[in-house]
């Protein structure tokens, strides 16, 4: 019998259920986070308007750089203060 | 995936230990075993001396109580390492032991004076069967004594080990060599580290990357245990956050971890810096940077198509790694750039990709090179765009013969790089020419430049025969803010 050692991290990474999607966004807030990727502002900009005009509330976050995950206190910023979040993810 | 507990096994000649009395352990492939057999006779003639032999059962024929230790465990359970091994047990206890012929200490030991008086007086002995390389690793597996953590993964008696890893997605496409105990082992003996110490937090999934893991890893690669100090550099280069690891596997670009080697391990290990050094076919150069690239996969859980969102990748994602050809160059070593005095042995590792060549045979002047250098420079990403990245010049011997000719320094060549890398942005800007890409509006009028102030390095290597340089592009998100090169020095 052969045996091998084990070359992974012998762990899956934790995977979590997305919460429920809300069935309105009204009297929820909104987070909209730039990655800082270029003209992903130009989508978030259209969707800020569109939102504002629905009168929902949005609020504006925006990682330092797109290279890096996000710090951590950005995450909780937004968890704290937003309901959902959209992030323009792509040039 | 089975898993098993590796059981401490206590073999039953154990037992045949004297709890007082005298013990012997030797070898007949040992002249001073030989040598020191009408001894064993003496001691032996006198009661209390039990002989264990590690090769031959029918020596010393001198002796009546031998005890066959071919399988070593005895020896083993010693911790034997030279023959012969006399000791005096007490109690149960090792109350004093001594090894090779020496008279006065097996006197000493024995308790009887004038033994083997018609022997020289000293004799060193030989190594012991059961510390020899390959034979150690599989006792202490027998012995349960490996200190190593990582599960146990039995494959069945009809499976392929080759397949068997495929199938487990350990491997980077090409075959790995199995990780067994025995090779995990070897492979640790390249270094002093501590198998549960830690090198960093591997991206995407920031798991510890322990030594042991990195050995395993360097295993499969095809590594030999004198190359594991450059791998866990390498390693410890990438997980420093100032590389950025995750964001350079995650990227849609080209580019990877690419490996330089400096100072003297290079040619301990039998690296490749002249001829094909960016090639193939020297295995220090292909296993270490394909141990890298397997540890961000396994340990890491960075695969393509998954968190890694390369669009093209490039081959050097396979394996991309070279020793800096120190002792034919004029310049300074890749390492002392970032700090590491030269003649440390160094890694540097810098996200990049693929091999632009520099063609240039006609150049026999610094001014006319650097020109021309410059325009393939220039060309990286894409014609029009600036910045775009940092940039590796690999500088061919013929080349770097005309700078060293004209006594110019690294610095100075990357200062007139950098200066005919500096443009007007007029003709760059986006429509000119009728092409789409290119810089914005508010760039016209302006000078811009194709690498931040650091982001140009030159390594010299290659062949003796050919005017052909290489430069190795860049992530487009160059310095702090993405990913800076990292050098590591090279611990033992």
């Amino acid at each position: 019998m052969t045996i091998l050692l084990d070359p992974t991290a012998e762990s899956n990474p934790t995977s979590r259920e997305r919460l429920a999607r809300p069935d309105r966004l009204e009297g929820l807030t909104v987070a909209l986070l730039d990655i800082s990727k270029p003209r992903g502002d130009v989508f978030l900009d259209r969707l800020d308007e569109r939102l504002s005009g629905m009168g929902i509330a949005v609020k504006r976050y925006m990682k330092p750089t797109v290279a890096k995950p996000a710090p951590l206190a950005i995450y909780q910023q937004i968890a704290l203060e937003a309901h959902v979040v959209i992030e323009g993810l792509a040039d | 995936m089975d898993r098993s507990e590796t059981r401490p096994h206590t073999p039953p000649m154990l037992n045949t230990l004297p709890r007082d009395g005298l013990v012997a352990v030797v070898k007949r492939d040992c002249p001073t075993c030989t040598l020191t057999a009408p001894v064993l006779a003496e001691l032996a003639a006198q009661g209390g001396l039990v002989v264990y032999t590690q090769d031959d059962p029918g020596f010393p024929e001198s002796v009546a109580e031998r005890i066959d230790d071919t399988a070593l465990d005895v020896s083993h359970r010693l911790g034997i390492e030279i023959v012969p091994t006399l000791i005096r047990f007490q109690d149960g206890q090792d109350v004093g032991r001594t090894y090779g012929w020496d008279r006065a200490a097996w006197e000493r030991i024995s308790g009887f004076q004038g033994i083997g008086a018609a022997l020289p007086a000293f004799r060193p002995g030989c190594g012991a069967k059961n510390v020899e390389p390959g034979v150690l690793e599989k006792l202490k597996i027998r012995f349960g004594e490996t200190g190593l953590t990582a599960r146990h993964i039995e494959l069945g008696d009809d499976e392929d080990a080759f397949e068997a890893m495929f199938e487990r997605g350990w491997s980077d496409g090409l075959p790995v060599v199995p990780p067994t105990q025995e090779r995990v082992l070897r492979m640790l003996n390249g270094t002093a580290r501590d198998p549960a110490e830690v090198i960093g937090l591997c991206p995407p999934n920031l798991i510890p990357a322990t030594v042991e893991k990195i050995a395993i890893n360097a295993v499969m690669a095809g590594c030999k245990p004198e190359y594991l100090p450059v791998v866990l550099a390498a390693v410890e280069a990438v997980l420093d956050p100032a590389f950025a690891m995750h964001g350079v596997l995650a990227t849609t670009m080209f580019v990877g971890p690419v490996v330089v080697v400096n100072g003297p391990v290079r040619r301990q290990i039998g690296m490749n810096a002249k001829g094909n050094a960016l090639g193939q076919g020297n295995r220090a150069n292909a296993t270490i940077g394909r141990a890298v690239q397997l540890v961000i996969r396994n340990i890491g859980g960075g695969r393509p198509q998954e968190v890694d969102r390369a669009t093209l990748g490039n081959p050097g994602k396979y394996t991309y790694c070279f020793a800096e050809d120190e002792e034919g160059s004029c310049w300074e070593p890749l390492s002392t750039d970032f700090g590491i005095p030269r003649g440390v042995s160094a890694v540097t590792v810098f996200a990049g990709f693929g091999l632009q060549g520099v063609v240039d045979q006609k150049s026999r002047t610094p001014e006319s090179l650097t020109r021309s250098m410059a325009g393939s420079l220039r060309a990286i990403h894409n014609p029009r765009l600036y910045p775009a990245c940092d940039a590796m010049l690999v500088v061919c011997p013929e080349h770097e013969r005309t700078f060293r000719q004209a006594g110019w320094t690294k610095q100075r060549v990357l200062a007139e790089l950098q200066a005919l890398t500096a443009v007007p942005a007029d003709p760059l800007l986006r429509g000119v020419d009728g092409i789409a890409e290119g810089l914005p509006p508010t760039m016209a009028g302006k000078t811009v430049h194709k690498f931040r102030p650091d982001g140009l390095m030159i390594v010299r290597a290659g062949g003796g025969a050919g005017m052909f340089s290489g430069i190795i592009g860049g992530w487009a998100m160059p310095g702090p803010t993405g990913s800076l090169p990292v050098s590591k020095e090279v611990r033992a």
